[in-house]
């Protein structure tokens, strides 16, 4: 683990993976601290969106990022494929919000008008449909189902085939992967960071913090602030089934393989090893009066995982003033904004400062030293 | 592959595989009724079509998985015929509606 | 036919109808506590008494004695008066003892003050060349079949692999009058001079001379290839041969039936699950519960019997069941313990049962290179995920079975590990040179069988938990 590094990233999910991987990209040289086998790792256990539609109320430069990122999801795709053979099966033709009943159509409709009523709104193409037009694109739905927003730039991936593509790509990127060293301290002196870690020390000239709810308490050590509101989420899966679904919806989506996830909950709970069968209940309840024949599918595997979420739902993308070269990057949405990562916070990362018109707005300082409520709709 | 010892006095079951008939026994599952029959009783695997037959007879592989009276997926080692069964080979991936 | 539990509460729910199981509900009931019995199979006896209540084999020396010795405990459980439910699969154990239950395509949920996890055990991978094709099955598989159904295999067979089982079985097809064209014995040479120390305890074990005579009785009428250091099945789309190196010397012989085993290992899935903290066995190279004397887990309230606790053998599970029974009944109803037998005859009961077993486990110690494959060789039937697969997400970074399952999809199947789980984490300990034990095994999580999302979708609610989906 000696050697100098230009960049270390200290967290190997997507979001550290995304922008190892773009830096490694454009020719620098990268190590990965990355956490062992058993820990919470969002990045195995995120629902694999590629999702514009709702995203941004309350900060309208965050629907901008979002839409930035959806476009560029296709170039990040094919650049994985490209470089290891790794399809992971990005679909983008547009996504649905089902609604069940004629008061979440009402309350979904209100979302959209405030949406569109903001400033930004002009990029977003989110709208109503009736249960009639959902029909169209969903032959399968349920009697019940009253209609549901549509967003044509929605989509989904294969997140976790994504997850392994950066991680086979780094090593034609000569990125240093080193798992199994959660860093516990950091330090700087003589112009370089020095992370401390259970297998020794490592030194890089520049750090990238992407250790999901782990920056609230990383980040201090450099001059920087990631206050984070951390939630639990289940997710139910099925086994494989021929493709029923050609377009993925918030709380359902078919993925590649054939089977069905369903989500998504969300509890102030941070245990991940409990399953609540009720709040599953609840998921499948409502999956299958969207979808009728889903009832008789098996259910083989559930889980629950602990959402990344900055405490006022928005991303963190900072750069340290007291530690020059200290960069935090936190966010919900990884799989969403991995283009993101890899292409711009990546080049902004290298080039030694953030820009403000692209990612300014998502600054720490906004929370004025002090945490925030979520109100970003998560 | 496996035969019917004599002693066997069970009373017959009739089950249909794929439309078919076949004779099992009471007290039969459904897979060891298939494994008897000589009938061609391969299901091929959702993710590459690869043929299997069941593997371990006892609830845990999941390689006998069959459609039993149009009910896709079921663990044909768990479950005892019953006259008129109607069993169905599955390939590939589960239907939808089954 | 089906029926949900008479309560929601009972004193102790037992899981599993196999030796641990039936003496442990036949136990416990008998001391008058409210005892429930649940099992997936169709009747009582797991899979060592496997139909022994309906079994068309009706000759009981083609079946052997042990066998018949489950009758006597189906009669004690039946006089017991404890409630019983077969075709009934748990698929959720939590730490508060609750459980859920599918029987007959709906769920039930019961509640227990304790609960008896006698979930048995399950073959040991055999992960060789072509053990997915079609006619290759466990040695249980047949076992299985020759009992519930008195089928016997009928084209050229052959019986590969090691340990009593196998030689059981082998003598229990030719008493029935099938057929087994070659067998071919896996256990390491160098095993013999390992096992020697241990010997006298076997020699004085009731194994010994029932093995023995198992042997010979199998050797009078089927060839047997000893020293098998190579395996492997092939065949397009249906077995054709098996090849085999014995002694540096590689035969390929035609064949239709391929029976495989190399011992079997605690079904942990459940336990696991449940939250029950386990440790890598060196010996039995598996994982094992961590219990006390008595069979309790870590976890308060739940108790291990049987192979599930450790593979200890059919007369060691019943001795285990009984055991953990009478730490029920003298947690819950003391006064009621003075029935039962005295805890110190109980151990010495599991003393003598276990006899010899560090013989077994040792001279039966699969070799390596049965238990961990490489090249295409698949390792997750699930996934067709193959050894290969794993050493490249080994090199990408995958340092234990959980990141491996991200990668490459793993245990994701509906087996949920059952028959990678062992490989994958030895396979990963090589290639990292770690042991099993710092490897760990896959993370698992109700329901531990899969079950129809309607029935899942039935499970009671509560407004807390529709707020915690239900939102704009």
């Amino acid at each position: 683990m000696s050697g100098e590094y230009d960049v270390a990233v200290v967290g190997g999910g997507l979001l550290g993976s995304a922008i190892a991987w773009g830096l490694g990209r454009i020719g620098k040289k990268v190590a990965v601290l990355d956490e062992g086998d058993i820990t919470k790792r969002a990045s195995r256990a995120n629902f694999a969106l590629v999702w514009v539609q709702s995203k941004g109320l309350g900060m309208p430069a965050y629907t901008v990022w979002t839409v930035r990122a959806s476009e560029a999801w296709g170039r990040l795709a094919s650049e994985l494929k490209q470089q290891t053979g790794l399809d992971v099966c990005l679909q983008q033709n547009g996504g649905f919000h089902l609604t069940l009943g004629e008061d979440e159509f009402g309350q979904r409709a209100d979302l959209v008008k405030r949406m569109h009523n903001q400033i930004g709104a002009a990029d977003y193409k989110m709208e109503m449909l009736s249960a009639s037009e959902v029909k169209k694109s969903l032959p399968l739905i349920g009697p019940e189902v009253s209609g549901g927003s549509y967003c044509p730039l929605d989509g989904h991936v294969n997140s976790l085939r994504t997850f392994r593509a950066f991680h086979t790509g780094f090593r034609a990127f000569g990125i240093d992967y080193f798992p199994e060293r959660p860093v516990s301290a950091i330090g700087k002196s003589g112009g370089e960071f020095r992370l401390a870690t259970p297998k020794g020390e490592l030194r890089a000239a520049k750090i990238v913090l992407a250790a999901g709810n782990a920056n609230q308490t990383l980040a201090p050590m450099v001059g920087l602030l990631a206050p984070m509101g951390p939630t639990r989420g289940q997710i139910v899966v099925t086994e494989r089934t021929m493709p029923f679904l050609p377009h993925p919806l918030t709380t359902i989506r078919q993925t590649d393989e054939g089977t069905v996830m369903i989500g998504d909950s969300k509890e102030d709970e941070l245990d991940d090893r409990a399953l609540k069968h009720s709040i599953s209940s609840v998921m499948t309840d409502r999956a299958q009066r969207m979808f009728p024949h889903l009832s008789r599918l098996n259910v083989v595997r559930s889980w629950a995982g602990i959402r990344v979420m900055p405490q006022d739902g928005f991303p963190i993308y900072d750069q340290s003033e007291t530690h020059p070269g200290a960069f935090v990057a936190c966010c919900h949405s990884g799989v969403t904004l991995a283009s993101n990562h890899a292409f711009e916070v990546a080049r902004m990362v290298a080039q030694g400062a953030l820009e403000p018109e692209l990612v300014g707005a998502f600054s720490a300082s906004r929370f004025g030293g002090a945490g925030a409520a979520n109100n970003s709709g998560y | 592959m496996f035969r019917r010892s004599e002693q066997d006095q069970r009373p017959p079951v009739q089950i249909f595989v794929d439309g078919v008939a076949v004779a099992a026994r009471q007290g039969d599952t459904v897979s060891a009724a298939l494994l008897a029959s000589g009938v061609d009783a391969r299901r091929s695997t959702a993710v590459s079509g690869a043929p299997r037959l069941p593997y371990c007879m006892m609830g845990v592989c999941f390689d006998c998985l069959v459609t039993i009276d149009g009910v896709g997926n079921r663990q044909g080692c768990l479950v005892p015929v019953a006259e008129g069964m109607q069993v169905e080979i599955q390939k590939g991936k589960r239907e939808i509606g089954k | 036919m089906t029926v949900a539990p008479k309560s929601e509460d009972y004193d102790v729910v037992v899981i599993g109808a196999g030796p641990a199981g039936l003496a442990a509900a036949a136990t416990s009931a008998e001391a008058g506590l409210s005892t429930l019995l649940l099992d997936e199979n169709i009747g009582p006896g797991g899979q060592v008494f496997r139909a022994i209540s309906s079994t068309p084999v009706t000759d009981r020396n083609q079946l052997g004695a042990d066998y018949w010795v489950g009758a006597d405990l189906v009669q004690a459980l039946r006089a017991s008066g404890a409630e019983v439910i077969h075709r009934a699969t748990v698929w959720s154990l939590d730490r508060n003892l609750e459980i859920a239950v599918s029987i007959g395509g709906a769920s039930a949920f019961v509640k227990a003050k304790r609960v008896i996890l006698a979930t048995g055990a399950l073959e040991r991978p055999f992960p060789i060349p072509g053990w997915t094709l079609p006619g290759v099955m466990t040695a249980g598989a047949a076992q299985t079949m020759l009992k519930s159904s008195a089928l016997v295999p009928d084209g050229r067979t052959v019986i590969a692999g090691q340990g009593p089982l196998l030689w059981l079985l082998a003598a229990q097809i030719l008493r029935l009058g099938g057929r087994i064209d070659r067998i071919l014995d896996t256990t390491e040479r160098r095993n013999y001079l390992a096992a020697l120390p241990h010997a006298f305890a076997f020699l004085t074990s009731p194994y010994f001379a029932k093995g023995l005579s198992m042997m010979r009785e199998v050797k009078a009428k089927v060839q047997v290839v000893s020293g098998v250091t190579e395996l492997s099945a092939a065949g397009d789309g249906l077995l054709a041969s098996v090849s085999y190196v014995a002694g540096r010397k590689r035969e390929t012989i035609p064949a239709d039936l391929l029976l495989l085993h190399q011992g079997v290992v605690p079904n942990v899935n459940l336990a696991m699950a449940a939250g029950v903290e386990h440790h890598w066995d060196d010996l039995q190279l598996c994982w094992s519960p961590v219990l006390d004397a008595s069979g309790n887990s870590p976890v308060a309230g739940i108790a291990i019997a049987g192979d599930g606790a450790g593979i200890g053998g059919a007369n060691a599970a019943v001795v285990r069941g009984r055991i953990a029974a009478r730490a029920a009944v003298d947690a819950l109803a003391p006064a009621a313990a003075a029935k039962l037998p005295a805890i110190a005859t109980l151990r010495a009961d599991l003393a003598k049962a276990e006899r010899g077993r560090v013989f077994l486990d040792t001279l039966f110690r699969p070799a390596p290179q049965f238990r961990i494959p490489s090249g295409d060789t698949i390792v997750c039937r699930c996934e067709e995920v193959t050894a290969k697969d794993v050493l490249d997400s080994v090199a990408i970074g995958a340092t234990g079975p959980n990141q491996l399952k991200a990668y490459r999809r793993t245990g994701m199947g509906p087996c949920q590990g059952r028959l990678c789980g062992l490989t994958v984490t030895e396979l990963i300990a090589q290639a990292r040179g770690k042991s099993p034990q710092e490897i760990g095994y896959y993370r698992l999580r109700a329901p531990v069988k899969p079950i129809t999302l309607a029935e899942l979708a039935a499970v009671p609610k509560t407004e807390a938990d529709v707020k915690a989906v239900v939102r704009g």
